[in-house]
């Protein structure tokens, strides 16, 4: 009977201790306010910050996505090779090592094998030669991981690659150097001796020195099964995309189980492959931005301890002034630890009502923030967890300042406190 | 059987290097329903003896039992739960919380009480009905007369249904006409079979009990059952022969030193 009824004695204790709380900070309106502005400023500068950094940080990522954040490359380690002595068949890819990858790998969404033509292969149309182009033997699923949108005519198909037809695709640049009409789907161009139909026109990439990308601009893709047929021994790398940018650390680390398996490398041994990807910027960012929110949580420490002694000061207040109340409370039957729940409970909920004050001016901030122009803080927003930490940092500064002046009331002897003027 | 039942009590308090005997070996039995006065002057250990009675206070030596139960080795929880339970404290200066309504001043046992939350609205209600006070229900103190107060005050009392009510000066703040209407009320609870003890430096408060105990240096002095008129030609204890600053610290004494 005792067991089972502990709990709602306890639930009603509590309870109880609330609605007090709440009726003493109702009657304490300005004063309760004023002591919870330390709270309110530390939650308020917390929630702010993180609701930037969680802007900024999304605006990066997909700036950075378009590059393709979540791009992978894979390729023979051939100095590595050198430096361990062994034999060039041995690190050299096959296209064969890559099959079943994406079935094997959850976090790979898509792969393609490249092989380039090597040497200096001139690209001509009607008499125009370049010299210099970049030509590429891919897969249809390149148009998935490279993203770049077909002007004309169409990507490549799976038929194109299986049966290594005869076909290219050029970028607007090519098209514009080599002369070529208007539309050029249909026309033959001569690659390194042989004629390829055009069948599609990408857009031009936006020249980035970044990524060292497009030294002349002038791209040809020739189906990789095409290439393979001419150059069967050709040395191939392939480039593969994450589901998304956040597991690509996890992707990398399937893709080189996958590959040492296939490649049958002994536990031990070292790899004889490279997987890369284009992550230094992102990781950097990310450094940058824990770094930010550390500082942050540094500073927001601090108001928060500042918030906690102003709880602490007023708490300590209220128990000399009721302490009265508490004699009484005690007389008629208050246990040391109703009495000193009932302070502690006031003093959790002075923290979530600064808590409560501090995320709405989190959120005013937010919003006047996101309305400065070119700051590229549009998608600045609260989020959920920040939240839920907020109210978690508040209540944690009530229990852990309110103790003090709890535990002084539940000790107040009754007879003393009754004397007390 | 005795409901409150004292053996060789002492209390001592330890005061810097001088220790303080308030208590020196007190023995009380008070049966059911018993009205009982306890006087004596400000330093006579009265005081003690009823924070002692009240379980606000563990005596240094000797057994207290109530209702049959050991009190004197209790701890604090265990001694709260007492108070809730069998004890109805009534104060000199009524000790109500000015915020809440004469309703929620009542209910305040029942809401430490396990069995009493439940219904600490009805037993209120019906605690007010008693003192004659159901109009009343919604006043704040500040809209209450003295009377009033201390009804309100004896109400929260007798709320949690105590086996003792205690009443340190129940008069002491009001004037005379008010203090009968208070005693009254007494000696009307006492007929319906409540224990009372009451503390008191008034012989004309007192006479309303039908046993006086007088203390004197921690100890009984005298206790004899009163038939109200000897009680009251009965010779008071002489007053102390100090100068009044020279007399000890007051020590739980409220309200005018008696003269």
């Amino acid at each position: 009977m005792g067991v089972i009824r502990l709990p709602f004695v306890m639930l009603v204790l509590v309870y109880q201790s609330i609605v007090l709380a709440l009726g003493q900070i109702w009657a304490n309106k300005v004063r309760s306010t004023l002591t919870t502005i330390g709270i309110v400023i530390g939650i308020a500068s917390v929630t702010a910050v993180v609701a930037v950094l969680t802007g900024l940080r999304s605006n990066v990522l997909s700036e950075f996505e378009s590059f393709g954040t979540n791009k992978i490359f894979i390729f023979p380690d051939w100095r590595g090779a050198r430096r361990a002595n062994i034999p060039w068949q041995r690190i050299m890819f096959r296209p064969e090592h890559f099959d079943g990858l994406v079935e094997h790998c959850p976090s790979v969404a898509h792969l393609t094998r490249m092989n380039g033509l090597g040497g200096n292969n001139p690209v001509s149309y009607a008499g125009r030669i370049e010299p210099n182009p970049e030509i590429w033997g891919i897969e249809p699923s390149w148009h998935k991981i490279e993203n770049r949108d077909v002007i004309m005519g169409r990507q490549f198909s799976l038929i194109d690659n299986e049966h290594a037809r005869p076909v290219c695709i050029i970028n607007t640049k090519t098209q514009e150097k080599l002369g070529l009409p208007k539309d050029p789907i249909g026309e033959t161009i001569i690659v390194s001796k042989a004629r390829y139909l055009v069948v599609g026109v990408i857009e031009s990439k936006a020249q980035s020195s970044m990524f060292g990308e497009n030294r002349t601009g002038v791209e040809v893709y020739l189906p990789f099964r095409t290439v393979r047929q001419n150059r069967p021994w050709g040395g191939m790398h392939v480039i593969a995309a994450s589901k998304s940018p956040d597991v690509s650390e996890e992707a990398q680390a399937e893709i080189k189980f996958f590959l040492r398996k296939k490649r049958g490398i002994k536990p031990g041994e070292a790899d004889t492959f490279g997987v890369e990807a284009v992550q230094q910027f992102v990781d950097q960012f990310r450094k940058i931005s824990a770094t930010v929110t550390m500082a942050a949580t540094g500073v927001v420490g601090i108001s928060l301890l500042v918030g906690g002694v102003g709880i602490m000061n007023i708490m300590l207040v209220s128990v000399s002034e009721r302490t009265r109340e508490i004699g009484l409370r005690k007389a008629v039957g208050a246990r040391p630890s109703a009495i000193l729940l009932q302070f502690l409970v006031e003093a959790i909920m002075l923290c979530f009502l600064g808590g409560l004050l501090g995320v709405l001016g989190g959120q005013g901030l937010t919003s006047a923030v996101a309305q400065i122009p070119d700051a590229h803080l549009e998608k600045a927003h609260i989020p959920g967890w920040a939240l839920a930490m907020s109210f978690g940092f508040a209540g944690a500064v009530g229990l852990i300042f309110g103790m003090f002046p709890a535990i002084k009331a539940a000790r107040l002897d009754p007879i003393e406190a009754l004397r007390h003027e | 059987m005795a409901v409150i039942s004292l053996n060789n009590i002492t209390k001592v308090y330890t005061v810097g290097p001088e220790e303080i005997r308030a208590l020196n070996g007190v023995d009380l039995q008070v049966e059911k329903n018993e009205y009982v006065a306890v006087m004596g002057t400000s330093g006579s250990g009265k005081s003690t003896l009823m924070n002692i009675l009240g379980c606000l206070d563990r005596p240094t030596n000797g057994t207290y039992e109530l209702d049959g139960k050991l009190i004197s080795t209790m701890g604090a929880a265990a001694l709260a739960q007492v108070r809730n339970e069998r004890i109805g404290f009534v104060f000199q200066s009524f000790e109500l919380m000015p915020r809440l309504n004469a309703l929620k001043n009542v209910e305040l046992p029942l809401i430490y009480s396990k069995d009493g939350w439940w219904r600490r609205r009805a037993r209120a209600k019906q605690a007010l009905d008693t003192v004659g006070l159901a109009d009343r229900v919604k006043h704040r103190p500040n809209q209450l007369s003295g009377g009033q107060k201390q009804r309100v005050a004896i109400a929260r009392a007798l709320v949690a249904r105590p086996a003792i009510l205690l009443a340190d000066e129940p008069t002491g703040n009001l004037d005379s006409a008010t203090s009968e209407e208070i005693l009254a009320l007494f000696d009307e609870l006492y007929r319906t079979g409540q224990t009372i003890i009451m503390v008191t430096h008034e012989a004309d408060v007192a006479r309303h009990a039908r046993r006086i105990i007088r203390m004197k240096d921690g100890k009984i002095v005298s206790d004899l059952p009163s038939d109200r008129d000897a009680a009251l030609s009965a010779p008071l204890p002489p007053r102390p022969q100090v100068p009044m600053a020279e007399q000890a610290p007051s020590s739980g004494e409220r309200g005018p030193a008696w003269a």
